[in-house]
């Protein structure tokens, strides 16, 4: 009997590393609905934008299968989990047994009910499948709305510019990457777009997606009455979990499916990772689904060791974290970026105009809990360390971060002594 | 595994490991040139010296078994070699996102602004002992096992 895992993304990548780390015999199934082995999700943007061929988005080399004794079906939906009988069952009516199962199917965007969005001519921008659509789509059109201002859509915007295309961008919030990013790292990106010729609108939604009689796309019009014209619309709002094969096998559900620092769902055997799982939070004191790469990742890798030991291996929890870069501006958010007034937190700015730099650093209780870093990463490491560690800083080291001068020798002694260098046996 | 420890009580922060790094991983194998010529053109050593007030300290990458910045590499640059237990890199794949920069929580991925790329230590691919090791003075980097 097989470990199997529904899902081919990341954590579905972590998760057979995890596997592997403990148990190198039991044979692996992975059950997937697209058709392309896994690969870097978030390459897509620079596969659309013309910067990687096809040959680099694989996040694995071809072997990584076969080497780790894992069969993957592709095109496979799975239509329905037993949990009692430990078996799944696949839309073509296969029912396969599993030893241990893994939940990483991730999340599906998020549609909004407009007006006129049914038909063609409307995108999304999470798969490779899309990438290809969108690619092919730019040869075909002129103009294209962006829908949503976070992340995906604003690396589907400068791809989309990339291929020459009028790109503008509709954002609901006051600002672009609100989840991330504050007003001043918003405004910051927002202005290196609007630079290379990217519209935003800020403040608006698009209330109407205009079509011909024949049912093409023409145009959006907006909340504030502006019309935007355009042959095609990418919605990229958001994602929400794929939950219905977990809630349809009575597997507990909030707005992710629910699991312990050991990616345990509330049924035995069952495990979860990745952008479908709500998970127990680094330094929010409650369960959160967060749907970032590095957290697919190292969840699906805890949820593999997990299922293949008897050894309990908990997950440090959930630290969002981006990095990311615009037309070149690199950009660094981490940890707890936008606390409300009464969370007692002290906030350090520095904003440098003519350089285009921008340094944002969260403290709470004498630790670091949070930053951005805009223009300037080179030591996002070195302030991840002391957020990730919950170091204690004192006044001085406190000052050396306020500074921008973080360096290992501030970090209490005894944490470098035993997390920088062990001793020697 | 061997990893490189550094050890921060006989370090003298004489950055001597960094220019051991830098040719090592020069394309000249010659000090001065690799220092003088390929740094222009964009050459950086895999690791850095701290220093506050008397105390110095050389780093880089620890290897680590579950790495942070193998969980965040969107491209598959980074891996883990299952047989060398070693933390490799293919700079190749790499993108430049520097997604990897921020995870470490070591702050042991550095930026090569030039390539667009990340450096990171590789323990000086097909040499016996690490080049830092080698040229360290006092052992304040050692090649062990612990």
């Amino acid at each position: 009997m097989s470990y199997v895992i529904i899902g081919n993304g990341v954590a579905s990548v972590g998760a057979i590393e995890g596997i592997r780390k403990v148990d190198t015999k039991t044979p692996i199934l992975v059950v997937s609905e697209e058709d392309t082995p896994t690969y870097g999700r978030p390459l897509i943007s620079y596969f659309l934008a013309g910067k990687i061929g096809l040959d680099r988005v694989s996040l694995r080399p071809d072997e990584f299968y076969e080497k780790n004794n894992v069969e993957v079906k592709l095109n496979t939906r799975v239509a329905a989990i037993d949990k009692a009988a430990k078996t799944i069952t696949t839309e073509a009516d296969e029912v396969i047994e599993y030893k241990e199962l893994l939940l990483a199917t991730g999340g599906v965007p998020f549609m909004p009910p407009i007006k006129g969005i049914d038909g063609s001519g409307v995108y999304n921008f999470t798969t490779l499948a899309h990438a290809h659509e969108l690619l092919d789509l730019s040869k075909r059109i002129h103009r294209v709305v962006v829908v949503g201002g976070g992340l995906i859509g604003l690396k589907a915007a400068e791809a989309l510019r990339y291929n020459g295309l009028s790109t503008a961008i509709v954002e609901l919030g006051s600002r672009v990457l609100s989840a991330a990013f504050d007003d001043v790292a918003g405004n910051l990106v927002a202005q290196r777009l609007e630079e290379k010729g990217i519209t935003i609108c800020c403040g608006t939604t698009v209330e109407e997606i205009l079509r011909t009689e024949q049912g093409e796309v023409i145009g959006v019009r907006l909340a504030n009455g502006q019309k935007l014209a355009c042959e095609a619309v990418v919605v990229a709002i958001g994602v929400v979990p794929s939950l219905n094969l977990a809630k349809d096998a009575g597997i507990a559900v909030n707005r992710g499916i629910k699991v312990d620092d050991n990616m345990c769902t509330s049924a035995e055997g069952v495990y979860a990772a990745g952008d479908v799982a709500e998970a127990p939070d680094m330094i929010a004191e409650e369960a959160r689904v967060t749907p970032i790469w590095p957290n697919a990742f190292s969840q699906g890798y805890h949820a593999g060791l997990n299922m293949a030991s008897e050894e309990a291996s908990p997950h440090p929890g959930g630290l969002p974290m981006n990095a990311i870069s615009f037309y070149g501006l690199p950009t660094a958010s981490l940890g707890h970026v936008n606390p409300n007034e009464d969370e007692d937190c002290e906030v350090f700015t520095e904003l440098d105009e003519e350089n285009g730099t921008y340094r944002k650093l969260i403290f709470r209780n004498e630790k670091l809990i949070g930053y951005v870093l805009v223009g300037e990463v080179d030591f996002a490491g070195l302030y991840t360390g002391f957020i990730r560690f919950g170091l204690d800083l004192t006044p001085d080291v406190k000052e050396e971060l306020i500074a921008g001068q973080p360096s290992a020798l501030l970090w209490p002694e005894e944490e470098f002594d035993t997390k920088w260098t062990p001793a020697a046996e | 595994m061997r990893r490189v420890y550094p050890n921060k009580d006989v370090c003298i922060g004489c950055h001597i490991c960094e220019v051991a790094c830098l040719t090592a991983h020069s394309a000249s194998q010659d000090v001065v040139i690799a220092a003088k010529e390929e740094v222009a053109s964009g050459l950086q050593p895999c690791k850095a010296v701290y220093d506050k007030g008397q105390i110095s300290v050389a780093l880089s990458c620890r290897h680590c078994d579950n790495p942070s910045c193998v969980s965040a590499c969107i491209s598959g640059a980074l891996y883990k070699d299952q047989e060398t237990g070693r933390t490799c890199y293919n700079e190749e794949q790499c993108v430049g996102c520097w997604s990897c920069l921020m995870a470490c929580p070591y702050g042991a991925v550095r930026r090569n602004v030039t390539k667009g790329k990340i450096i990171k230590c590789d323990l000086c691919e097909g040499r016996d002992i690490p080049a830092c090791v080698e040229a360290c003075p006092n052992n304040a980097l050692v090649y062990e096992s612990r």
